[in-house]
């Protein structure tokens, strides 16, 4: 049986929204063994994005317990939360948001920065990030030079090139034709199947669930599991 | 290092904002260099002048005379080793604007024995004691005006016109002196008193100031008060003081030259923060998606401040060392201010202030940046 890489107890999310207070997320239970592949769907406000966001550790919950790779974030401070995200997670965005002024490489090197590599390691892991994501031929470009799904193949190397063990995927085909989107998440197959990511994605997609391995119902703050087709 | 290459394309981002914002910051230290070093230039008497040297005015005013005659009665006030004196001529080559370049009547051996900071060719220096119409002229001003030995040159008096009514006086350029030290202006000329005594229409017999020198050892201030003891009550009493004091007078005159060019500079320099300030914030405003993402791949806090700071400064950098290399290659080169020369504590305190209105016009933009909330800022996006 694989272990749990992410655990969520009791998580409860609320913000306040003028005088009243927003339940987001309410007492959510959540275990994600490594490996695993979860699409979760719901309806826009349902809390999706904070589920992934709280996962990612950008946001703490109000109540409960968020633990991934054994590691307690929801206590951790701001800056321990950055260091924690630059080794241990990955993000991939609807919109792509790569920086406009630097290349598809320098892009894709930019967590690299972080570490301690040398400029030529951080170079050579920013090509087989490319590679990997099969725009080896498109380091020098610029994202202006790129179609949308090059550029989220730039953001998906981005996401592994510290080769995080978790990536979270929020709606990551939402701006694509079915075509490319479909060849966007056969690379997010690839990489839970043989690079063994463990994968979170919010989607509204059903044909892009369909590629996970399992998916979850989110609806009013509470999650429902639903069979994979 | 590592993030340079990121901090670099940011800045260039907009290249015409950047490039207008920089091209603010160059003019305001181009003006810095100019100002700082004319400043200096008016101020830099004091600093040059000679311990030893004593100058001898008349009481009331710079501009009024004093008798030739009082020349052996100051020589033999105990403590003076050496006399000289000199006037002011106030003409001009060619046009009024060169009035820049003065001249000045003296006795060529005992004025040069009491500047030996002056470095002439000894036979330029008697060719020009042998010519009465002859004249030696600071290399800066030579330079500047294309003369050279051999030359002859007329020269239009606003002061004093001849006997016989002109106003142009002809000398023939017998040498040219200059010194080792560049923050000294050698920018003048020097001619005859004796010609110039004998052939001006009025005036005679005499001269704008005394200069002399205190044997090692008589104390300045003791020798000062003799002189001025000795003609108290005289028709031309004299106030006599060091050069330092001499000079600081002498930049007075043009008004707080110091106070001018810090209040142009202030003007400036508050008008810069402005500038870049709006340029850092709408860099900033911009990118809040992008700085987002830094933040959400790990860069923490303090680099995310660090890195808007970093091209903050960056810009003032650009503009600043170019303005200032500009200032500097036109003050050594360009011949235009001889003598004027950039200080190299100006060099630093410009650095200075680069690198702090830098810090200044990016801490609020870098603020805003460090503290963004990823959440907030990728929603609006999305």
């Amino acid at each position: 049986m694989p272990q749990n890489l992410v655990d969520l107890e009791g998580v409860s999310h609320t913000y306040q929204k003028g005088k009243e207070r927003v339940e987001v997320l309410h007492q959510l239970d959540l275990e994600i063994p490594e490996g695993d592949f979860v699409a979760v769907m719901g309806p826009s406000g349902s809390g999706k994005t904070t589920l992934l966001n709280l996962i990612g550790g950008l946001d703490r919950p109000t109540a409960g317990k968020v633990t991934v790779g054994g590691a307690e974030i929801s206590s951790m401070s701001n800056n321990q939360l950055s260091r924690w995200r630059s080794n241990h997670v990955g993000f991939i965005f609807q919109f792509y948001n790569l920086l406009p002024v630097l290349t598809a490489h320098r892009n894709v090197e930019l967590p690299l920065l972080l570490t301690n590599f040398s400029g030529k390691e951080r170079a050579k892991r920013a090509s087989i990030a490319l590679d990997i994501v099969g725009l080896a031929d498109r380091e020098k470009h610029h994202p202006r030079e790129l179609s949308g799904g090059q550029e989220q193949r730039v953001a998906i190397a981005r996401a592994i090139v510290s080769d995080p063990p978790l990536l979270l995927c929020d709606e990551p085909t939402g701006d694509l034709d079915r075509e490319t989107a479909d060849e966007i998440l056969r690379l997010l197959q690839v990489l839970n199947e043989e690079h063994g990511k463990t994968i979170v994605m919010v989607t509204h997609d059903a044909q892009a669930a369909e590629f996970a391995k399992r998916m979850l119902h989110c609806d009013k703050g509470t999650l429902e599991a639903k069979e994979a087709a | 290092m590592k993030y340079f290459r990121l901090i670099w394309k940011n800045v260039w981002r907009k290249k015409i904002r950047t490039s207008l914002t920089i091209m603010s910051v160059f003019v305001a230290f181009l003006l810095f260099a100019f100002l700082s070093a004319v400043g200096k230039a008016f101020t830099a008497g004091e600093d040059l002048a000679d311990a030893e040297r004593l100058i001898v005015l008349e009481k009331v005013s710079i501009i009024n005379s004093l008798p030739e005659a009082y020349k052996n009665r100051i020589a033999s006030v105990p403590g003076v080793e050496a006399v000289a004196h000199a006037n002011w001529f106030g003409g001009y080559y060619q046009e009024p604007r060169n009035e820049r370049f003065a001249q000045f009547p003296v006795k060529p051996y005992e004025y040069f024995a009491l500047y030996p900071e002056f470095e002439m060719p000894e036979e330029q220096l008697t060719a020009w004691a042998d010519n009465r119409q002859g004249a030696v002229v600071g290399s800066q001003m030579a330079e500047a005006l294309g003369w050279e030995v051999g030359d002859r040159v007329p020269i239009t008096a606003t002061i004093f016109p001849k006997t016989d009514g002109s106003m142009t006086w002809e000398f023939d350029i017998e040498g040219i002196f200059s010194t080792d030290d560049p923050r000294f202006p050698v920018n003048f000329m020097l001619f005859h008193y004796d010609y110039f005594d004998e052939a001006r229409a009025h005036s005679q017999g005499s001269v704008g100031w005394y200069i002399l020198r205190v044997e090692d050892g008589a104390d300045p201030v003791a020798v000062a008060n003799a002189i001025d003891t000795q003609f108290q009550n005289s028709p031309y009493e004299t106030d006599t003081a060091t050069e330092a004091a001499f000079n600081a007078a002498f930049a007075a005159q043009l008004g707080n030259i110091a106070l001018i060019v810090s209040l142009i500079l202030g003007a400036v320099f508050f008008t810069l923060l402005l500038v870049s300030g709006n340029t850092m914030s709408q860099s900033v405003r911009e990118r809040i998606a992008e700085l987002a993402v830094l933040k959400t791949v790990g860069f923490d806090d303090k680099t995310v401040l660090g890195i808007v700071l970093s091209e903050s400064i960056l810009i003032m950098l650009l503009g600043g060392l170019l303005g200032l290399g500009t200032g500097w290659l036109i003050l050594e080169f360009g011949g235009m201010l001889p003598g004027v020369v950039l200080p190299s504590s100006s060099i630093v305190t410009a650095l200075g202030f680069m690198i702090g209105a830098g810090l200044l016009a990016g801490i609020f933009p870098a603020l805003k940046a460090m503290r963004l909330s990823i959440i907030d800022a990728l929603a609006v996006r999305a």
